[in-house]
């Protein structure tokens, strides 16, 4: 498969303390990509730089060939980069529906074309029943299929999910794996950061393993867990294989 | 495609029409010339209340400095008219523009910044303007602009007899400002100013040009900000910039919109309606506002809607509706 998103050398600082330091592989189109590692390893900070939210320090971040690092949001966006956030920003004064068209006019400048599009994304993400709710009363589940929906109605071709399974009940969790599925299912490729390693790796072909900054290690769900320097990063030494 | 959206929409346009025809026939039994200039006031007052919440409301940029636009719009207007002799629709319309370009000018530098900031800086430079405009000679000065009377007529907006014309003539402002408002609501740039009024940096991660859309908000409520204050002008015929350049001018632009729901299309009518009937009021029992009467009661309403119902008095009337509707 050809690849879709290439990260090159990529560092970034905040003030002195380093978040990623030379971070390179690749994303192949139309796989699902885990990007696992303890706390502050760096993995929103990531996010952040492919999203075009921060600018990295060095490096490229390259889309389908096209290099997109330091393009700032709105330009990501427009090349078919979409996200959801780690604490959740939906728009809390609108409903749902109005959440989701918002999402639909980064293509679609007509109101009833975006509506259109917006009620059929909400369908799609089971949503369909809080469709005219306001957003702040949503649950926190919902609150991230919302998220997901909005940024689905961007019709992106990379998503990138933060956290988004991280705080539900396992039965709402069984049901975020299906949506992100589906997703996949859709076209769309997709890079997800989670701490709950044992909802990702069945879901990922792949996962990027970073620790304080770095990649430790990039493989399957079945060489990650087998992989010494994971289980000393996650558990420490002492749980390590000799 | 009938959705809760659509329903809406086409229930708010037709209360509007209704309320545009009961508007319209309103002072026709009222004759005495007081309760009209209170009625004609008041409907100002929502136009340009309407006009602020397109930019403080909807899109979340508080302007505390909006008697600017206002006070641009009377002067290009008045100025155009005593001295050039070009009729007052005209010159309303370039009030209107030069009022606009003002407001651009000032959110170029100021909308990098956010939230209190960008208030701060609007208090700033309305005050600015207003020391100037005390200085300069040439657009009258400290002792302001009488505009002469050269008959009565539509094309030179003067009616030196009658209040009824000048109650459709702010009647169309209104109609023009609330008109204005519905259709952005639902467009695509309507939505982009809400996105950026909730959470920036959800909008920007969509898409949403954060930076052109305050500063198309900037533009249109800057727009029709300068044509209320060109209409002001025409209708009491002398200008001078504490009456249309001050701060408290400039809250009371902005307290409508506070008083009945900022980012609400019914909002700045209702505060309008509730807000300068009691201000005109204070000050014919207290005396002028010289007295500073009217601005403690600026105080306390804003403490009061702040405390007691955030959402503004518009709110009410919504929880009452829609308890009607279960």
């Amino acid at each position: 498969m050809p690849a879709l998103l290439e990260i090159r050398n990529l560092s970034k600082s905040f003030g002195g303390v380093a978040a990623n330091v030379q971070i390179s592989f690749d994303v192949a189109e139309g796989e699902i990509l885990g990007l696992l590692g303890p706390n502050g390893a760096g993995k929103t900070s990531l996010f952040n730089s492919i999203s075009g939210e921060v600018t990295p320090d060095s490096g490229e971040i390259l889309l389908q060939g096209r290099r997109i690092s330091g393009a700032g949001p709105v330009a990501c966006a427009a090349a078919g980069i979409a996200r959801t956030f780690q604490v959740v920003r939906s728009f809390d004064s609108m409903t749902v529906l109005e959440n989701v068209m918002v999402g639909a006019f980064a293509r679609i400048a007509s109101p009833s074309a975006a509506m259109a599009e917006a009620a059929e994304v909400i369908d799609y993400c089971g949503l369909v029943a809080k469709i005219d709710a306001p957003a702040h009363g949503l649950s926190p589940a919902e609150k991230r299929r919302l998220e997901v929906a909005r940024a689905l109605a961007t019709k992106p071709r990379l998503l990138l999910l933060d956290e988004m399974l991280t705080g539900l009940t396992p039965t709402e969790a069984q049901a975020g794996v299906a949506l992100v599925r589906s997703v996949q299912a859709r076209g769309v490729t997709v890079i997800m950061v989670e701490h709950v390693m044992e909802v990702v790796l069945p879901l990922v072909s792949r996962a990027v393993v970073l620790n304080l900054g770095r990649v430790l290690t990039i493989g399957t769900p079945a060489e990650i867990v087998r992989n010494p320097d994971v289980i000393r990063a996650y558990l420490g030494d002492r749980y390590a294989p000799a | 495609m009938a959705n809760a959206i659509t329903i809406r929409r086409r229930r708010e346009l037709l209360i509007g029409a209704i309320l545009l025809a009961v508007l319209a026939v309103l002072p026709l039994p009222l004759h005495d010339v007081y309760t009209r200039n209170l009625i004609i006031i008041t409907l100002l007052f929502a136009g340009l209340a309407q006009a602020w919440n397109i930019l403080g409301g909807y899109c979340g940029q508080i302007s505390l400095g909006h008697s600017l636009y206002f006070g641009i719009g009377c002067y290009v207007s008045t100025l155009m008219f005593v001295n050039g002799h070009i009729p007052p629709p005209i010159g309303m319309i370039a009030g209107g523009l030069a009022a606009a370009a003002v407001a651009l000018l000032v959110g170029w530098p100021c909308f990098r910044l956010s939230g209190h900031y960008y208030a701060i800086a609007t208090v700033v430079i309305q005050e600015i303007a207003y020391l100037l405009a005390l200085n300069w000679d040439w657009i009258g000065g400290a002792s302001g602009v009488y505009i002469p009377f050269r008959g009565e007529s539509w094309l030179n907006l003067q009616f030196r007899t009658d209040k009824l014309p000048w109650h459709y003539v702010v009647l169309a402002f209104v109609a023009l400002t609330w008109l204005t408002a519905w259709t952005l609501e639902g467009s695509r740039i309507g939505f982009a100013w809400r996105a950026v009024k909730d959470d920036v940096i959800a909008a920007r991660s969509l898409g949403v040009r954060i930076f052109p859309s305050k500063m198309a908000a900037a533009g249109v409520s800057g727009f029709l900000t300068g044509v209320g204050g060109a209409i002001f002008a025409q209708y009491v015929g002398y200008i001078d910039p504490d009456s249309i350049l001050s701060g408290p001018l400039a809250i009371l632009i902005a307290l409508p919109a506070v008083l009945g729901g900022v980012g609400t299309l019914w909002g700045p009518l209702i505060g309008a309606a509730v807000l300068i009937p009691l201000k005109e009021l204070s000050s014919s029992y207290l005396g002028s506002s010289g007295s500073g009467f009217d601005l403690m009661l600026y105080g306390l309403l804003i403490m009061a809607v702040a405390l007691l119902r955030p959402q503004g008095l518009g709110s009410l009337l919504k929880r009452g509706a829609d308890a009607g509707a279960a």
